[in-house]
């Protein structure tokens, strides 16, 4: 019997595990996915928002201050990759100019600092690739990019440190009020068992899936709708310099529009679209909303070669009928929080805050853990100062080994994270992790090391060792061996 | 600790030592595939006592170690060789050759300086140094493009691969990578993946090109796609891949002369497999951070008749300064190269030698829209001694037969005639030093044209 069990582990279901880890509390973060931060919390625009955007009396206005400065800590506190680079928005006419004002009373209402509205020309001073037809920006310095994979998972890895279980591949199927707890009927995917779960307490954190849950248990109450975005990331080293800041165009209801930023891996992001779905889980990219991406972004930075694009990804952001965060008590010891949309990823860290509240008003005992254990070291060979890296790779054989020569990223370090508290299972699990493939070549090179790795320290059979998700195998079977063929 | 692998053999070396011995170099090869394997040799035959190869990969040969197919070395040696073999013949010449070899090592950084060359090199035995060269041989090959790249819609499932990938993981790993396989893309390796596939006992439906003319060589076509009945489709593309986990579906369009797909003419293919060969890319990294000048066309360095780079003492060759189609043209490419690091090194002592150089001027050769690149891109009359060899590749292919001509201002300085070209075969011609001496402009413009 559980005392929390915490229903998805994106970004919000790992930063409320890593909330509770530090209270004496039985607790599980149940994911249906093979990993952390599968959905949409891994295929975002990786934004610490300022919190200008969203209104005030909201949920979200009210988070994303607060959120904005405890993810910066978190960052720092957990070596998660993350660079404060602030933000524009950009006007291109006085129409928008008008907007920019909006934006900036309503930002001081949420309690952000340091904004300011500057004027086309000076704007372009600080981004001299920015179009010439934009008359003025308003300015976030309180605001970055951050690895969001990292994120969750750094949060994650600290919660199941400290006592949190982590059960990947359980797809809640069931849940239900038996007198003094929940019992959740859950499938072992792959697998396909059945197991059950009980916990005192429940918390949905379930994202795009998020209502359902919700409907298990109390009367529907908003809907998601769920709202894909795709993306280009171009080759930092191919697209020269583009863009120092994040940079947003004037936001509109469909959200806050092509944004074009840099990443924390010298990369740029473009992106996204806006585009209602009926599969939840279609993460597909087209072509027209690529081309569409396109020419909005060119319209920003007209220079931009998309040419240097290394890949494309699209994520289903849990856009809901409700219109803000539902974070809710709908039910007996049932805690929503639900249609995490954006800002979510700047929020998550509030968000988790604000669900501890909650836990205490139920009732639930919360004594600190008196041996709770924070921090969080990465090694990472490209952050080696050059004077010491000799006498480290001395030390760590492992180190001096390139596995992937995109990113430099050795053996050590995939190993180092092989053996972390959440290990990767997948290939793509380990680039989350260590960072291999995301460059130029996209594992063209890495892929099969990295595969070996992988089948070397888990003790696994190399043909078992998915790309990604539950059942992406790479390979399916060795040559020669007859049920391999087709002809 | 440290070791360093000498002819084959491992000199185990103490870690001290070893940065020591290296710092002696005159030339480091940075790669030991083809190019820099003949680089290596051919500087050793012009003089070089002390030689470096450094390769990424724990075994030397580059790609040609898991191209098991023939048809390499038909120019070079007058017979038909699989990659291994071709390979094998210059890592066996090492033997007795004092040239030292450092392999599962990466090349880091280059930092170009006046007093020799500095090189941050790593690897688990070697451990992290810096070392220092006279001279350095660029030869780290090509990368492939990816689906980023062209961006193909559709799910993220796996059992996308590069042609290149899925190789490796047949020839060398010993797996197969799908049962049923469709081909984008027409490159050579794409081709040569799709008979492999046959052989291993998968299905391949397709092999898909966007172009309206094959990528690849002829005899690949033939010899890969129309004996096996693949069938080969000009001008259509991939324009969605379907599945969740892994890829089950692929749809196929037409596209028009813009490039956009036609709408009416998809066609469905059940396939668990998508092998990508769309391109190669020399992968230059480091020559960007060493400052090298690039050419944007060949995505390699611009290079003077002998291979060298605008940086002196850094040259390049092989598939790091344009793709090649044939392993033979990077031989005898990269002996030119390494002879050229070799006489670099030897008349270095020459001062006033030096001094003479640094002013050389150059004839630039320019291209018009017939002709997609060239290599060398500059030629310094008073290096040659009797001809010189430009490669080039044509922008479209010509059916008919054209003459390449070589034009200063509005005078022919040379011609050559070609039955055939295309974009896929890479096209050589020989300029006599006695062509370029009257060449009286810095520029000379090459183009395709109509025979009169």
């Amino acid at each position: 019997m559980f005392d929390v069990a915490i229903i998805g582990a994106g970004v919000v279901g790992c930063a409320v595990a890593y909330e509770l880890s530090q209270y004496e509390l039985r607790v599980a973060l149940i994911e249906k996915e093979n990993d952390v931060a599968m959905g949409a919390s891994r295929a975002n625009t990786a934004i610490i928002h300022g919190g200008y955007d969203p209104e005030p009396h909201t949920m979200m206005g009210k988070l994303n201050v607060e959120g904005m400065h405890r993810c910066f800590e978190l960052c720092e506190e957990l070596d998660v990759e993350h660079k404060k680079t602030g933000s524009w928005v950009v006007a291109f006419d006085e129409e928008q100019r008008v907007t920019l004002q909006m934006l900036l009373v309503q930002g001081i209402a949420n309690g952000c600092e340091g904004l300011d509205i500057l004027e086309g020309d000076v704007v372009r001073l600080q981004e001299p690739n920015l179009s010439d037809e934009i008359v003025a920006a308003l300015w976030v310095p309180e605001s970055g990019v951050l690895n969001p994979w990292e994120f969750a998972l750094a949060m994650a890895e600290v919660a199941v440190r400290n006592g949190v279980i982590f059960m990947p591949n359980t797809d809640v199927r069931d849940l239900s009020w038996r007198e003094d707890h929940y019992e959740m009927g859950a499938r072992v995917v792959c697998s396909g068992d059945e197991t059950t779960i009980r916990a005192r307490h429940v918390i949905n954190a379930a994202g795009v899936e998020s209502d359902r849950i919700h409907n298990m248990v109390a009367p529907p109450a908003f809907e998601i709708v769920p709202t894909r975005g795709e993306y280009y990331i171009l080759d930092g080293t191919a697209a020269g310099h583009v863009v120092r800041s994040v940079v947003f165009p004037c936001p509109t209801r469909a959200g806050k529009g092509v944004t074009i930023s840099p990443t924390i891996h010298g990369d740029y992001l473009v992106g996204p679209n806006a585009e209602v779905i009926d599969d939840r889980t279609d993460t597909s990219v087209t072509r027209s909303a690529l081309l569409d991406i396109a020419d909005k972004a060119r319209r920003v930075v007209p220079d931009l070669d998309l040419r240097t694009s290394i890949r494309n990804f699209a994520g289903v952001r849990s856009n809901s009928t409700y219109g803000d965060f539902f974070i809710e008590k709908s039910a007996t010891n049932f805690i929503d929080l639900a249609a995490i949309k954006s800002p979510g990823l700047t929020c998550a860290p509030a968000i988790a805050r604000v669900a501890r509240k909650m836990l205490c008003e139920e009732g639930i005992p919360m004594e600190r853990r008196v041996l709770w254990r924070g921090g969080r070291r990465v090694i990472r060979f490209k952050e080696i100062p050059e004077e010491e890296r000799a006498a480290f790779v001395r030390a760590h054989p492992l180190y001096g080994r390139v596995i992937c020569r995109c990113e430099t990223i050795t053996e050590g370090e995939i190993v180092a994270a092989m053996k972390r508290e959440i290990p990767p299972v997948s290939i793509d699990g380990v680039k989350r992790r260590a960072g291999t493939g995301m460059g130029r070549c996209q594992g063209g090179f890495c892929g099969p090391r990295v595969l070996e790795i992988i089948a070397r320290e888990s003790g696994r059979d190399p043909l078992c060792i998915e790309e990604d998700g539950c059942g992406s195998f790479m390979l399916i079977g060795e040559t020669k061996d007859p049920t391999c063929r087709e002809i | 600790m440290s070791v360093v692998e000498t002819n084959g053999k491992q000199t185990v070396l103490d870690g001290m030592v070893a940065i020591e011995m290296l710092d002696k170099y005159e030339l480091i090869v940075i790669g030991g595939g083809p190019a820099g394997l003949s680089a290596a040799l051919s500087a050793r035959e012009h003089g070089l006592k002390r030689i470096l190869i450094v390769e990424r990969d724990v075994d030397l040969g580059g790609i040609l170690n898991q191209c098991i197919h023939n048809g390499f070395g038909l120019h070079y040696f007058g017979e038909e060789l699989t990659g291994p073999e071709y390979a094998a013949k210059f890592v066996d010449r090492l033997e007795g050759q004092s040239i030292d070899v450092l392999c599962d090592a990466m090349v880091l950084e280059i930092i170009p300086g006046e007093d020799g060359h500095v090189l941050r090199l790593m690897s688990m035995e070697a451990g992290y140094c810096t070392v220092r060269s006279r001279a350095i041989v660029l030869a780290m090959g090509c990368r492939e493009r990816t689906r980023g790249a062209i961006q193909i819609p559709g799910t993220r499932a796996a059992g996308i691969f590069t042609a290149g990938t899925a190789q490796r993981y047949v020839n060398i790993e010993g797996y197969m990578v799908g049962r049923r396989v469709i081909i984008l893309g027409s490159g050579d390796i794409g081709l040569i993946m799709a008979r492999r596939m046959v052989l291993e006992g998968a299905k391949v439906l397709a092999c898909v090109e966007i172009m309206p003319y094959p990528g690849g060589l002829a005899r690949n076509i033939v010899q890969c796609l129309q004996d096996f009945d693949v069938p080969l489709y000009l001008s259509h593309t991939i324009t969605k891949i379907e599945g969740k986990e892994r890829v089950e579906k692929v749809t196929v369009q037409e596209v028009n002369d813009r490039f956009e797909p036609i709408e009416g003419t998809e066609k469905v293919f059940d396939v668990d497999t998508v092998l990508l060969s769309v391109g190669l890319i020399p992968e230059n990294e480091l020559s960007h951070v060493a400052g090298v000048e690039m050419d944007a066309k060949t995505s390699g360095p611009i290079v003077f008749e002998n291979g060298e780079t605008s940086i002196p003492g850094i040259f390049a060759c092989g598939n790091v300064l344009h793709v090649h189609d044939l392993v033979d043209f990077v031989t005898t490419e990269s002996e030119g190269a390494g002879r050229a690091a070799a006489e670099y090194v030897l008349r270095q002592e020459d001062t006033t030698h030096v001094r003479m150089c640094e002013n050389e001027s150059y004839i630039s050769l320019v291209i018009d829209e017939s002709v997609a690149y060239t290599v060398p891109q500059r030629i310094r009359v008073l290096r040659i001694d009797d001809g010189v060899r430009v490669f080039f590749r044509v922008k479209a292919p010509h059916k008919t037969p054209k003459r390449i001509v070589f034009r200063d201002g509005e005078r022919i300085v040379a011609s050559f005639r070609r039955p055939y070209m295309t974009p896929g075969e890479m096209e050589h011609v020989t300029l006599q030093r006695a062509e370029l001496d009257n060449v009286s402009g810095n520029e000379l413009l090459i183009s395709v044209e109509e025979i009169r």
